[in-house]
């Protein structure tokens, strides 16, 4: 579904590359976890897979299935399936969230030459998912993420990628600010989406997220390279003793 | 020596008026109005009120534009008492609601005594001190027409004042709110090519008056509108407007707060592109004690617009206790855009709670990207920042319906360009 060739990438302002050849493949179906220490280019490729500016690509490419990614506006990107759920998402004041979602969804929908979902049946289904992930109708009215705890930040991505029903989907740090019952939900909300069409790119630091999503594949950043790839034991690794052994390993 | 060149303008003005026939009470205050104005003249480019905007299509003799578009009604949907001015033909319903008298400025000057008398020309004058507002003094001098609003009791429907017609109509409309009683006025319509509107308010004891404005979407227009209010005790003033395009505005705002715990609320949301010029000037006297008032400025701008925000509060000596807060802020879409911000506060109390500030900034991109990572393509996005952005002067508008119906025209009228 992604994939990922001798990807390199350096700050658009400055001569600092950060992505030295990545390669990577997601298949349909698949959960894969990236970790890495800070610094390492984690989310650096959440970004330049998503879109944002600031970066250049010097070397590469990126395809969701066959199609270049790379050469996409954001937005060209998420109607093709691809969705990002932010580390940090964002506050928009004023801008109601429901008004929000029926916005990206119907844009998505007209840019795949779709018929955009009508006011009722859009209601019915947010409502519906909204429940799953317990955020009340307050949550939908209010202002994008605007007063929300860490938490309802959080679960309001995941509600968004719920209603979007992307194919591809990127999870950044998604556990950081959670305590456990927040991650727990989170995850819950996360392994409802998990289908055969679908595939999972959840970058974290910490290996207690991946206790609750449990991946099929676990990679190793550093350095802006994937240094090892394994199954979930690697991960535990990890856990154990820190990202110190692996990377001696690798080097 | 050559002429003064505001000597000349106001003569040249003046050449092309008429004062409108009719002694009384009005013609009285008209030759008053007409006296101050020839004392003071129109304003120039260099004078210091006048510094970020030119006067001049304002001023000359002629309007530089000629075709009054059509607009469309902004306030559609809203259960309100529509009263139309159309050139100097006003239309006002057979039935009004309980505690409401509406008439025409032409009807009250013929009564030898009417309320209007101790109101038309007088706020006017008292807003000239400390600075004098020459169109307006022109505007009481030579307006053909205008509303004559008295509101009595609680008046339970929104009156909805639309104006159409006429090329430059000068109107001049009253508003009395007598001590307890209540009145929301909308207004809408191009009064013309260009326009010049005054309206003089008093709000006695424990009244209230809301006021909502909304000018747009057309471009073709020069319009220069002053508002002034006076504040009895525990009396409430709200004001907002929506400026959507529109070449040049130059709305002034003066509210004197009189009465101990008074309130005043005056708010402005605009937005253009290219060849627009919007100018909010704003003058709060406080002249009384625990009164509040707040101030709430947001202008966007794009493609080489121009906003000018004048505020000053000014707290006299024995305002104890004052509340006051004012806030420009400017989102600019692009290099060439401008705003030109000048707060002010002038206080001889000694214990009062004042606060202003002025920002100018772009579209937060992180913002932008988020929209856009969801699959909201850039302009939309755009827009929806824009919202965003505006929404804190939109929240000043207290009816929730009223609110919603203004945020969907600007989030319509955002889409359209």
């Amino acid at each position: 579904m992604l994939e990922i060739k001798n990807l390199h990438v350096k700050l658009e302002e400055e001569d600092k590359a950060i992505l030295r050849g990545v390669d990577l493949t997601v298949e349909a179906g698949k959960v894969h976890a990236i970790m890495g220490p800070n610094g390492s280019g984690k989310s650096t490729l959440s970004y330049v897979l998503s879109g944002r500016d600031g970066y250049e690509v010097t070397e590469g490419s990126a395809t969701l299935d066959g199609e270049e990614l790379l050469d996409m506006e954001p937005e060209e990107r998420a109607a093709i399936g691809l969705f990002l759920a932010f580390q940090y998402p964002v506050e928009i004041p004023g801008v109601g969230n429901m008004t929000f979602l029926r916005t990206a969804v119907n844009a998505q929908r007209k840019a795949r030459g779709e018929e955009e979902v009508s006011a009722g049946d859009f209601l019915k289904l947010i409502r519906e998912k909204a429940k799953a992930l317990k955020i009340d109708a307050d949550m939908l009215k209010r202002p994008v993420n605007v007063g929300f705890s860490g938490g309802e930040k959080k679960r309001n991505e995941i509600l968004q990628m719920a209603m979007l029903e992307p194919k591809m989907c990127i999870l950044d740090e998604t556990d950081s600010g959670l305590d456990v019952d927040a991650m727990k939900l989170v995850a819950d909300g996360v392994n409802a989406l998990r289908d055969e069409g679908r595939a999972f790119l959840v970058i974290t630091h910490y290996q207690r997220l991946l206790n609750h999503i449990r991946p099929d594949v676990v990679h190793i950043m550093s350095e802006g390279r994937i240094v090892q790839t394994g199954g979930p034991e690697l991960a535990l690794e990890v856990e154990e003793n820190g990202y110190g052994n692996i990377l001696e390993g690798a080097a | 020596m050559a002429a003064d060149p505001k000597q000349q303008a106001t003569e040249e003005r003046l050449a092309a008026l008429t004062l409108p026939e009719g002694g009384g009470w009005l013609g009285a205050a008209r030759k008053d109005a007409l006296g101050r104005l020839e004392a003071v003249r129109l304003p120039g480019r260099r004078d210091e009120y006048w510094r970020y905007t030119n006067p001049a299509p304002l001023v000359q003799a002629a309007p530089a534009l000629d075709v009054p578009d059509q607009v469309e009604d902004p306030f559609e949907g809203v259960d309100a008492l529509v009263v139309t001015i159309d050139g100097d033909n006003i239309e006002i319903p057979g039935e009004l609601p309980a505690g409401l008298e509406i008439g025409t400025l032409a009807d009250a000057a013929r009564a030898d005594i009417h309320w209007a008398k101790e109101l038309y020309g007088h706020r006017e004058a008292a807003g000239s001190r400390p600075v004098s507002r020459p169109l307006a003094m022109l505007n009481s001098a030579f307006a053909t027409n205008g509303l004559v609003i008295r509101a009595t009791g609680k008046v339970a429907m929104p009156i909805h004042v639309r104006t159409g017609g006429g090329t430059d109509p000068i109107l001049h409309h009253l508003v009395k709110v007598e001590t307890g009683a209540s009145v929301t006025v909308l207004e809408s319509g191009i009064a013309g090519a260009r326009s010049n509107i005054v309206t003089e308010i008093d709000v006695a004891d424990d009244g209230t008056f809301h006021h909502i404005r909304v000018d747009g979407p057309t471009r073709a227009r020069h319009g220069n509108t002053h508002l002034f209010a006076r504040l009895g005790a525990e009396s409430t003033f709200k004001s907002f407007t929506l400026s959507a395009h529109g070449e040049l505005t130059r709305n002034e705002a003066v509210v004197e707060l009189t009465g101990d715990d008074a309130v005043s609320h005056i708010a402005g949301a605009a937005f253009g592109q290219g060849d627009f010029h919007h100018d909010d000037t704003v003058f709060v006297i406080h002249d009384a004690e625990n009164c509040e008032s707040r101030q709430v400025y947001k202008k966007v701008l794009r493609d080489g617009a121009v906003g000018v925000f004048q505020g000053k509060i000014l707290v006299k000596e024995g305002a104890q206790k004052t509340d006051g807060y004012q806030i420009s802020q400017s989102l600019l879409l692009d290099d060439d855009s401008v705003f030109l911000a000048k707060p002010e506060l002038e206080i001889y109390a000694d214990d009062v709670a004042c606060s202003h500030g002025s920002t100018t900034g772009a579209i937060d991109e992180t913002a932008l990207f988020y929209l856009r990572s969801r699959g909201v393509p850039e302009r939309a996005a755009t827009d929806l920042l824009v919202l965003s952005f505006l929404a804190e002067a939109l929240e000043e508008i207290e009816d929730e319906t009223l609110r919603a119906n203004i945020s969907g025209r600007l989030a319509d009228w955002l889409s359209r360009d």
